[in-house]
């Protein structure tokens, strides 16, 4: 890149540099939109996604989709590896931003916390270590197409099935959200058996990865 | 007119647009009028903008609260109210018009004139939007303020351990200008990319970075009433937006193509997830004790002075704020545990390649982020907005406006947040001037060989310290009450032994910091 080139970019660039503050208060102002603590008479503050079936949601939904399709799609469209963890953030940030709203407010969090922090971090961790060129490119081979082809058009298949035979129904007023404190029970009582069987095969895998990684074998 | 001669070529005078004209133009004509003023009176104008924003603040939360129980309760109650239909937009959930609201307002102690503009002045106060955009505005200015002048103060502190004086020009009153001057300069500063960046990842990282951070401050709550969303699970939003702040960091060090920016951003995402885990332990551990993840659920049940207090509870919980403060010391990436941008080593880590208006996004984020953890560590340890004098003791007060001033300034208000924030914020710079740093292999150890299985210790003590404690036993609630007394105790003597030296070095101010310690301290 020749120098006149880069001094064309960063003149640019500082023109433009302003220009994302605006965008940052968008993210801001649509996010605080997003989620609505409303004041009941009581005195009480219960938070709710924002009212169904307001423009405010249809429009958010509508925008948070796209941004998630898109970002999907260009996970699988990217050939820089970095650049598809970043896709990979924004898909799994706006999947979060999906489940705030529909009030599952828990759920949302753990997603920040479990994928959009930790996993991702690890993922982009790992490409680091391992790749000797900082311009690592993936290319698919033909086999490996073939096999996400496959495993995709399975799972496509599967979902459209389920969804043409939910039954959709609308709720009638603001949903409250299900509280923490339901979800802790429920799992420590009804599905306690699938939780303690996932809680074994995590262990499992961590202690399969620590003998892995030993120096000394 | 040649003044150096440079490899490159010059890049040719950019001519100032108009709106940038006008910015400079309103800047000097600001500039020349103030100046004058502040240099003349600059302790004064620092401290009574401090007071202002104190009580603007406050008269927006109670004039809010009025209209919510004035206004909107007694609009609920009226025989012929009907909510309205869900609009456009939705704005308002009640649909005041000004004529209920001047029906509503019976008393009439106002003249007739005013008071039919103030019922448009109340009118716009019902819709949330307005709320939310005065909040927003509030929490916006919050988050440019802090790192300003923590950034100022961490500078003092720094001088005054290292026995100087730290900025004392720039605005009159201990250099008190120095950062809104320097934050100026970095804004005017020519903005760089590196020939062998990847452009869009590069600009794009900053932000990936001061996002989360403020998003962390829509759900902290500052006191009972002054929070933009009271989340259910408010703890664990704000650990997993700040968790999401590596991302930005990771990526600027990668796009940043430069050996000593992949290696701090390597260190930095080596530190964070290792840290997450203890960090998060250290905080189930008083969640266990409450049994909610919401802050203000947390900070409710330590109404009751300095020894209802969590960290006081029990042992556990004592030790768990200890483990806390360390592990967020280290996902901060403050010293002693500062590789990431270890200056000695990595030239600056992961921002080396960074300058101006970008470079100082990613301070604003650090340090935003370290008001966030010390505010969560005193909510969820500390008392949170509680006064150390039980809120019982203010009981007798009353409602009236004179009240909730003493209420707020002597019991249970934001400013005791801000208070014990701060005072927890200054520990982590005290710390950072006096340790050393340690090395990658200390730092990994201590967490992964020390933090770790003392955090997996202490959240099982926690439960069965919750579970004896569920059967309403005399006896075990003796020994309940006889823990918080020794270890309120043990904080008492803390705080104490800290105003003591505080007290006893501010009445040696003159001397120097060495021969003073040499001095005091036995063996030295």
């Amino acid at each position: 890149m020749s120098i006149d080139r880069v001094n064309q970019l960063s003149s640019t660039c500082v023109r433009r540099r302003f220009a994302l503050a605006p965008a940052l208060l968008v993210l801001g102002v649509t996010l605080l939109c997003g989620t609505r603590a409303m004041a009941s008479s009581g005195g009480e503050v219960v938070t709710t996604a924002a009212e169904p079936g307001s423009l405010l949601e249809v429009v958010l939904f509508y925008a948070v989709a796209t941004m998630t399709i898109v970002s999907s799609v260009a996970v699988c469209m990217s050939k820089n590896i970095v650049r598809m963890a970043l896709w990979l953030f924004m898909t799994l940030a706006s999947v979060s931003f999906l489940y705030f709203l529909l009030a599952a407010n828990f759920l949302a969090s753990i997603q920040l916390v479990v994928y959009a922090g930790g996993t991702l971090v690890l993922l982009v961790f790992g490409v680091m270590l391992t790749n000797k060129s900082p311009w690592a490119r993936y290319t698919p081979g033909k086999l490996e197409l073939v096999g996400a082809a496959a495993v995709c058009s399975v799972l496509l298949v599967a979902l459209w099935l389920v969804f043409l035979r939910a039954e959709w129904s609308r709720l009638p007023g603001a949903f409250a959200g299900t509280s923490v404190a339901d979800l802790g029970r429920s799992l420590l009582s009804v599905y306690v058996v699938p939780f303690e069987v996932a809680g074994v095969l995590l262990m499992i895998v961590m202690v399969g990865a620590a003998h892995l990684a030993r120096q000394d074998k | 007119m040649t003044q150096f001669s440079v490899p490159w070529q010059p890049r040719p005078a950019h001519p100032y647009g108009m709106a940038s004209r006008a910015v400079i133009a309103l800047a000097q004509s600001v500039y020349g009028f103030a100046a004058p003023i502040v240099s003349r009176f600059p302790g004064a104008i620092l401290i009574s903008a401090v007071i202002a924003t104190c009580v603007g603040v406050w008269m927006h939360s109670v004039l809010f609260g009025w209209v919510d129980t004035q206004l909107i309760q007694a609009a609920v109650t009226l025989p012929d109210y009907t909510p309205p239909a869900l609009s456009l937009l939705s704005p308002s959930t009640w649909g005041l018009t000004p004529s209920v609201i001047h029906a509503l307002r019976v008393d009439e102690t106002v003249a007739a004139s005013v008071a039919g503009l103030l019922d448009y002045v109340l009118w716009p106060v019902q819709f949330w939007i307005v709320r939310d955009v005065v909040g927003l505005g509030a929490l916006f200015g919050l988050f440019n303020v802090i790192p300003v002048y923590v950034i100022w103060w961490e500078r003092k502190v720094a001088g005054r351990i290292q026995s100087r004086l730290g900025p004392m020009r720039v605005g009159g009153w201990h250099g008190w200008a120095q950062s809104p001057a320097d934050g100026i300069k970095l804004i005017l500063k020519e903005d760089l990319v590196p020939a062998g960046a990847d452009g869009p990842l590069f600009r794009l990282a900053p932000y990936l970075t001061i996002i989360p951070s403020l998003l962390a401050f829509l759900a902290l709550p500052f006191g009972a009433t002054y929070v933009l969303r009271e989340l259910d699970v408010a703890l664990v939003f704000i650990l997993g937006v700040l968790g999401a702040e590596v991302v930005g960091v990771i990526l600027a060090g990668w796009a940043s193509n430069n050996k000593w920016s992949v290696y701090g951003a390597m260190r930095e995402a080596c530190q964070m997830i290792s840290y997450e885990i203890p960090m998060g332990m250290a905080l189930l551990v008083p969640v266990i004790c409450v049994g909610t993840l919401s802050l203000s659920g947390i900070a409710d049940v330590q109404q009751g002075g300095w020894f209802s207090w969590i960290a006081f509870s029990n042992p556990f919980c004592f030790a768990a704020f200890v483990c806390y403060f360390i592990a967020s010391l280290a996902s901060l990436k403050r010293a002693p545990f500062d590789l990431p941008e270890a200056e000695s080593e990595l030239v600056a880590g992961f921002v080396t390649e960074y300058s101006g208006f970008r470079w100082s996004l990613f301070f604003f984020a650090e340090y935003a982020a370290m008001f966030v953890i010390c505010a969560i560590a005193s909510i969820v340890f500390l008392g949170g907005w509680h006064s150390p004098l039980p809120a019982s003791w203010g009981g007798g007060l009353g409602d009236g406006l004179l009240a909730r001033g003493l209420t707020g300034l002597l019991f249970s208000g934001p400013i005791w947040l801000m208070f014990k924030s701060v005072f927890l914020l200054y520990v982590q710079l005290w710390l950072r001037w006096t340790l050393p740093r340690i090395r990658i292999d200390q730092v990994l150890y201590s967490c992964i060989q020390v933090l770790l299985p003392l955090t997996m210790v202490l959240v099982f003590g926690a439960t069965v310290w919750t579970w004896a404690s569920t059967g309403h036993n005399a006896l075990w609630s003796t020994v309940e009450a006889a823990t918080r007394i020794i270890l309120g105790s043990i904080g008492l003597v803390f705080i104490g032994g800290f105003i003591a030296i505080a007290g006893y070095g501010f009445y040696h101010r003159r001397r120097m910091v060495g021969n003073l310690v040499q001095d005091v301290m036995p063996g030295s």
